[in-house]
């Protein structure tokens, strides 16, 4: 609202930080990426970090999260383990191409940028930076928000690598590509890295995002991820959040869809201490499709909130989103989904979902599910429930010699089987499903689902 | 069949406001301005006591502080709350006894808004209150309703007689401090309604109040005070129209509403204030705060509004539901046509155990509109067992209009069940299809649907209002298929 001039503290000591690093920074970087560093600064220096004042940021509160003493490092740090164990231990049976961020930095091994013989390349977004320019110039940072989120335009200053994957035309790459993000330090730690999906013209590919922390320090990571589905092209997009609950996450993933292409994404977060997930459409192409499916899994003091944003653009496309959460202990949860529709995208359809399960007294649920229409053929629904288990179907169980216990945890598996049934892969779906149980039991900690087994 | 559609769209958005009158009466004002002097003036004007001065000075001083709140999905045009009149009445001689001595102008208008002022219309069954600009002009049926104890009457007059129970109520749902229009209000409230209803009386009649801005330049900033004792039924009706002018006028109005154990209060609005033209020049600013407590247990408040008016409508009347069991209700019905804008809905506050809420709200817009419906259902930790339903549906008749959905939802107990639905859609053409083939035109065809689709909402309305509202639905909207 008003512009205010006096930095807070945090600010200060982020545009210091930038400042006293920007050579580190710039070289261990690409050009491309460099170029954006300074406006987004300034944006930064605007925006600073959302407070609860911005509406978009009402239900989390992101400057305590500032508050802490993080270590920020611009160029890999070595340590020590064996990457051969994480590539042992992936999801059992699943077959993928694996990529391994460590710490916000793409981690090789071996070659940097692989390519495949079908042409698809992925790898260090820095390495494709300098390798393929062409394919990065123009969609780098041409879709992330940095006029409007603190957030987006702080990552855009510091961000040195990330992931890239590019599939080319007509491409239909069947085995998934798999991205682990490992967080593991010493210290606390704060990591800002950028994500870059190109899914050109007929192609098709299943990305999926592991997160996960190895060891027990404080970290904060911030996350700027851009997707491009060209026409025709699929895409299915699975994220899966598991951090232990001294971790912070913001992730903000941007997805520009041209005509008849169709984008899948399912964002489960099973844990981690506060987690942010901002995630915009921009439907550009007449009959593109979305859909977009989340499932969180809060207890102890766990925040999660998912901010999406559905941008009808042009006529005859279609978005359909179901997020569902079940919040234990004292875990509070915001849902803010948005559909617009633009003036002129006649024929559209949208729906949108939002159900939560309250099991304690203390566990807190937001919603804001909101359409805005500008046009007049259209179908758009929402909808909203906070509620309880339905006793009457515990009854019906208990009646049948189900134990309490059972019944309920059958009643919570599937309400979130619900969301889990629309990954596409089947191994994936069933592994998940199995996560899902264990976690709802209980019986998963905090690591004993990563495959990695480390603590 | 287009070109047929066009001629009627033509002909019925030819229609004027009908309400757009001017009465020629003479009128007591103030200059334009405000500072603590003009609420001094008002003050002193209608002789009130010194609490209240300094009640209004409070509200000002606060009010000097606040920002115009920036929220609402609206495009409200900077105001210059210095070039506004807050001050304009009637000018009248004496104290009213009797209907004869009502300026025979005043009572041609309300005559000619078809309201009943004459106390002989016993056959309406309504008690009047007939408020312009800002000042209260004529209370009907104040004897019998006097007998069963219950007050009615202007709320200057209840400040003069009744200071205990003014005093007691005011600003207890809405403080002063509450938001921007609520404190300009305090500071500057010329007149409005006070209504008292004492234990186990169930009002006879509808109690209704009929509001209209008549005066140029003048903002309308009127009070109403509605208190229900225990086990006490009443129901209220509020209409209001305004004359058609180029310049846009203020509507800055507070409702507060308190219902005591076992009280039932329902509150029917019906508001018509001058849109604007077809080229959105002119209209009112409804700026209103309306707000109720459900303070007892089991008590129950209703709000029902029809909105078809206003050039800018900024209204969330709303329900604190206090006491346990308590229940509160909103069906709404706003229509936006031409370059109207509203940002309207309600709060559902659930505080005591096993409460309940219900919200129905249907927007339609047409032309260049923008209807948004914006609610909040807050359910706080010791609200066990609460229980909302909220449905929300959009209908859009043109394809440069918007309707948008901004519901928020913050539960904090387990034990609640909060549902909520929301549409948006346009009129089917298999619909208009299937009245046609039954020999129905497109305009009739279309008229037909949208009450079918505003019956749940109306059919919540007294007798009187719900014909007014049809009609006004039609008035409203007639012209707009395309």
């Amino acid at each position: 609202m008003s512009n205010k001039t006096i930095a807070t503290p945090i600010r200060e000591e982020l545009i210091n930080l930038y400042q006293n690093n920007l050579d580190l920074i710039t070289r261990g970087s690409a050009d491309i990426l460099n170029q954006h560093r300074q406006e987004a600064l300034k944006h930064f220096n605007l925006l600073d970090i959302p407070s609860q004042k911005n509406e978009n940021y009402k239900y989390s509160k992101i400057e305590p999260l500032f508050n802490y003493e993080y270590e920020k490092y611009f160029a890999p740090k070595r340590i020590a383990f064996n990457v051969d164990d994480i590539f042992r231990c992936g999801i059992p049976e699943l077959d993928t191409h694996l990529a391994l961020v460590l710490n916000g930095f793409y981690l090789p091994k071996g070659e940097k940028l692989i390519t495949l013989p079908n042409g698809l390349i992925f790898g260090s977004l820095a390495e494709a930076a300098v390798r393929f320019p062409n394919l990065v110039k123009d969609r780098y940072n041409s879709l992330a928000k940095n006029q409007t989120d603190g957030l987006v335009a702080m990552n855009t200053a510091f961000a040195q690598d990330g992931v890239f994957i590019y599939v080319p035309r007509n491409v239909v790459e069947s085995k998934p590509i798999q991205i682990i993000n490992l967080l593991m330090s010493d210290t606390n730690q704060m990591v800002q890295y950028r994500n870059l999906i190109v899914v050109e013209d007929g192609a098709q590919t299943n990305v999926l995002v592991c997160d996960h922390t190895l060891s027990p320090n404080r970290f904060l990571s911030n996350v700027v991820t851009e997707v491009f589905v060209g026409s025709n092209a699929q895409l299915e997009f699975v994220k899966m959040q598991n951090e232990h609950n001294d971790s912070a996450q913001l992730t903000h993933t941007y997805a520009h869809q041209q005509a008849d292409s169709r984008l899948v994404t399912n964002v489960l977060s099973l844990h981690g201490g506060f987690i942010r997930n901002n995630l915009a459409v921009t439907l550009a192409g007449e009959g593109a499709d979305a859909q977009l499916y989340g499932l969180y899994l809060t207890d102890r003091t766990q925040h999660t909130d998912n901010f999406t944003f559905i941008d009808h653009a042009v006529p005859n496309c279609t978005s359909n989103e179901l997020y569902k959460g079940i919040l234990d202990d004292q875990a509070t949860g915001a849902f803010n989904g948005k559909i617009m529709v633009r003036r002129d995208a006649q024929k559209t359809q949208a729906y949108q979902s939002n159900n939560n399960l309250l099991l304690t007294a203390d566990a807190r649920m937001n919603t804001k599910p909101q359409l805005e229409i500008y046009a007049d053929d259209v179908k758009c629904s929402h909808g909203a429930t906070v509620g309880q288990l339905d006793m009457e179907a515990l009854f019906y169980m208990r009646a049948r010699g189900i134990g309490e216990r059972e019944a309920k945890l059958l009643l919570m598996f599937g309400f979130a089987h619900d969301v889990i049934k629309r990954i596409s892969i089947d191994t994936l779906r069933e592994r998940i499903d199995d996560m899902v149980n264990k976690r709802l039991r209980g019986e998963l900690s905090r690591c004993h689902n990563c495959p990695m087994h480390c603590c | 069949m287009a070109e047929e559609q066009n001629k009627i769209l033509e002909e019925v958005t030819g229609l004027e406001y009908k309400y757009g009158f001017v009465t020629n009466v003479e009128t007591d004002t103030i200059p334009k301005g405000l500072n603590e002097d003009v609420i001094r003036l008002i003050s002193a004007k209608k002789g009130e006591p010194d609490w209240l001065l300094e009640f209004r000075l409070k509200a000002f001083r606060h009010w000097q502080t606040m920002e115009m709140p920036q929220w609402a999905h609206l495009q409200i045009p900077e105001i210059n709350y210095q070039d506004i009149i807050y001050y304009a009445a009637p000018k009248q001689k004496a104290l009213l006894s009797s209907l004869d001595e009502v300026d025979p102008e005043i009572k041609a208008t309300f005559d000619k808004l078809g309201i009943p002022l004459d106390e002989q219309k016993v056959l309406a069954g309504v008690a009047v209150d007939a408020v312009m600009d800002s000042t209260s002009v004529k209370t009907t049926f104040r004897e019998t309703l006097a007998e069963q104890g219950i007050v009615f009457c202007s709320i200057s007059e209840a400040i003069r007689e009744h200071p205990d129970l003014v005093k007691k109520y005011l600003a207890s749902v809405v403080p002063v401090t509450d938001n921007y229009f609520a404190a300009l209000n305090s500071a500057v409230f010329s007149d409005g309604s006070f209504c008292y209803i004492p234990k186990g009386v169930r009002c006879p009649m509808e109690l209704s109040t009929y509001f209209r801005i008549n005066a140029a330049n003048t903002g309308q900033f009127e009070r109403t005070l509605i208190v229900a004792d225990d086990d006490s039924y009443v129901s209220y009706l509020e209409g209001c129209t305004a004359p058609m002018r180029d310049e846009n006028q203020l509507h800055a109005a507070v409702v507060e509403i308190v219902a005591l154990e076992n009280a039932e209060v329902k509150y029917s609005t019906v508001q018509n204030w001058y849109p604007g033209d077809k080229d959105g020049k002119g209209g009112i600013y409804n700026f209103v705060t309306k707000r109720g407590i459900c303070k007892g247990r089991n008590s129950k408040i209703s709000w029902t509004q029809v909105e078809t008016g206003s050039a800018i409508t900024w209204k969330y009347p709303s329900c604190i539901l206090l006491g346990d069991n308590s229940y509160g209700e909103f069906y709404s019905v706003a229509v936006t046509n031409h370059h109207q804008q509203a940002d309207t809905g309600t709060k559902m506050i659930h505080i005591g155990k096993n409460t309940k809420s219900r919200i129905v709200s249907k927007g339609i817009s047409a032309g260049v509109s923008n209807n948004s419906y914006r609610g909040l259902v807050k359910v706080l930790k010791g609200a066990d067992n609460a229980r909302n339903f909220s449905q929300c549906d959009s209908l859009l008749l043109g394809d440069k209009c918007g309707a948008h959905t901004f519901p928020y939802l913050e539960v904090d107990n387990p034990t609640a069940i909060v549902e909520h639905e929301a549409t948006t859609s346009k009129i089917g053409e298999d619909q208009i299809f299937y009245c046609n083939q039954r020999g129905l035109s497109t305009e009739d065809a279309v008229g037909l649907i949208i009450n079918g689709y505003a019956k749940e909402v109306l059919n919540k309305l007294p007798m009187e209002f719900a014909v007014e509202a049809q009609k006004l639905l039609q008035i409203s909207l007639e012209g707009s298929v395309g």
